[in-house]
């Protein structure tokens, strides 16, 4: 693969509800920031990807309404509709066709819809929706499956909230930082058995950007450019029926690939920090699994041993992760732009000494169905 | 955000996007829907080449990219592979909480079966066995099923 890299990036603080900034106004913040951070002007933008989803928005075709916004004003424009990864995904394989450099900017308002009308959307409308499935409730199908065949308990799962909620103060973007316990996290009010509400990430509205260049165009940036080492994805079956939810072959397919791009044989020791979409607490140990990082069954006792925490050996989700924000397709976008902070030695307070190669992660469809990996490096 | 409107009520404008549909079920949809409907009985069919039993039934199997032919009677037991209990209520749910989703592997099917159970959620645990029991008032549609009960 030809050098490609992330030049510039810039998010939105998160917040439940913003209610001074319309669509309009949170990307076109995202875009001059990240153009201030690469010191890039609209002139050194060959093309733009916007990420945007028709119900979030409560627009369809909302992909045409949002170009001015992103600078895409005389520009070849293009949209992904799903998560924020995959449309960086595809910004790098425009950037790998012929173009210079791509802006990929991402937005949503969880607090202007209905998210458990809208993700009720998402199942099959003949054989699923009637059952008035939601996203909630999928996932607490799948995290019974997967704690249930594992052994892995609740309260390992309320380490992840522990853990990444306390990381969120330290990012001044994040929507909760909290200091909270595992009994706070059991306590909490059952939502859809096992998952709690402190095992949920919250409602959130926000935008980020990226600009990912070629090595010629990457030059011309002020930032270090973040090469991008390695990138798959990879989609499992629609049906929740159809898949084992407690085996992420998907994201094991796509991990594998990503890894053999960027030459790494041994996630653990070669990664420095993981960024990945917990939506739920139960996610962080599935997929790591998904990852390689450990065995399948394991995640449970990694997050009991405090090998993500902060200073362990992997640090996971040091800005806060999903479950500290999570605005609906920007989030996996955020997780490609913390790991490029981190390598940038730019994170602030949630900075990992000496993070070299960072994984960042996304996902889409009911549970996990596909999921995009990153794999960042220095050099 | 600007100072002044930290202190204000912000204006906002209600709306909402009401589309109606009217999607065809297929042919193989029709198959399995009009079963339950008039017959009471939960048909798969199975993918010659890899053997898989799918419930519901499928025009082609996904994995192998075959055509399906083969139709199989399912019966109406199963045992439970994942359930969740919901403690929340919103205007799509058919039932009212608490009650539970289940993943049900149907006697002689391969893959899962989605549907909810109302009665004895203290009892329900992985491998519990359950039956469907139908609507006396049947519209050809998933809920043609009432629910699963625990045998
Ligand atoms: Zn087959």
């Amino acid at each position: 693969m030809d050098k490609i890299a992330i030049v510039g990036a810039s998010q939105t603080k998160y917040e439940r509800r913003k209610k001074g900034e319309i669509f309009y106004d949170m990307i076109y913040e995202v875009t001059t920031k990240a153009m201030e951070d690469a010191d890039y002007t609209l002139e050194d933008i060959d093309n733009v990807i916007t990420v945007s989803n028709d119900f979030l928005d409560g627009r369809t075709i909302s992909c045409m309404a949002v170009q001015e916004a992103a600078g895409a004003h005389d520009k070849n424009v293009s949209t992904i509709e799903g998560d924020g990864a995959f449309g960086a995904f595809y910004g790098a394989m425009r950037v790998l066709g012929g173009f210079g450099t791509t802006l990929v900017v991402a937005h949503s308002k969880g607090s202007e819809g209905d998210p458990k009308i809208i993700t009720n959307a998402m199942f099959d409308p003949i054989y699923h929706r009637l059952l008035g499935l939601d996203a909630i409730s999928s996932s607490a199908l799948q995290a019974s499956v997967y704690m249930e065949r594992y052994g892995i308990t609740e309260q390992q799962c309320a380490l992840v909230s522990v853990k990444n909620h306390k990381n969120a103060k330290n990012n001044p973007y994040a929507q909760l930082p909290m200091d909270i316990t595992v009994d706070d996290v059991m306590r909490s009010k059952k939502i859809a058995d096992p998952i709690k509400l402190l095992d949920c990430s919250p409602i959130s509205d926000g935008a980020a950007a990226i600009i990912i260049a070629n090595e010629k165009r990457a030059k011309k940036a002020r930032t270090k450019p973040i090469w991008i080492k390695g990138v798959a994805h990879c989609s499992d079956a629609y049906f929740l029926g159809d898949r084992d939810l407690a085996d992420p072959i998907s994201l094991k397919d796509a991990s594998k690939k990503a890894y053999a791009m960027a030459g790494i044989k041994d996630p653990m020791s070669e990664i420095d920090v993981v960024e990945l979409y917990d939506a739920f607490t139960y996610m962080e140990p599935l997929w790591l699994e998904g990852m390689g990082i450990c065995d399948a069954g394991q995640g449970g006792q990694l997050i009991e041993k405090g090998i993500t925490v902060m200073d362990g050996k992997l640090p996971v989700n040091p800005s806060g992760g999903v479950l500290s924000a999570h605005p609906v397709l920007v989030a996996g976008l955020v997780r490609i732009i913390e790991a490029a902070l981190q390598i940038r030695g730019e994170a602030g307070d949630h900075q990992i000494k000496g993070a070299k190669t960072a994984l960042a992660h996304g996902i889409n469809g009911p549970c996990g169905q596909s999921h995009c990996v990153w794999i960042l490096g220095s050099k | 955000m600007s100072e002044w409107l930290q202190d204000v009520k912000d204006l906002t404008l209600k709306g909402q996007i009401k589309v109606p549909y009217t999607w065809s079920v297929g042919e193989v949809g029709s198959r399995f829907l009009v079963a339950l409907r008039d017959e009471k009985k939960i048909i798969g069919n199975r993918c010659k080449n890899c053997s898989t039993v799918y419930v519901p039934p499928r025009k082609n199997c996904g994995r192998c990219f075959k055509d399906i032919d083969e139709w199989v009677e399912l019966g109406s037991k199963g045992i439970v592979t994942a359930y969740t209990i919901v403690r929340y209520d919103y205007p799509l749910q058919p039932t009212k909480a608490p009650f539970a989703y289940a993943i049900i592997k149907l006697d002689g099917a391969d893959v899962g079966f989605v549907h909810i159970i109302k009665e004895g959620l203290d009892k329900l645990k992985m491998g519990t066995r359950v039956r469907a029991s139908f609507k006396e008032d049947r519209k050809g549609n998933i809920l043609d099923i009432d629910s699963f009960t625990i045998i």
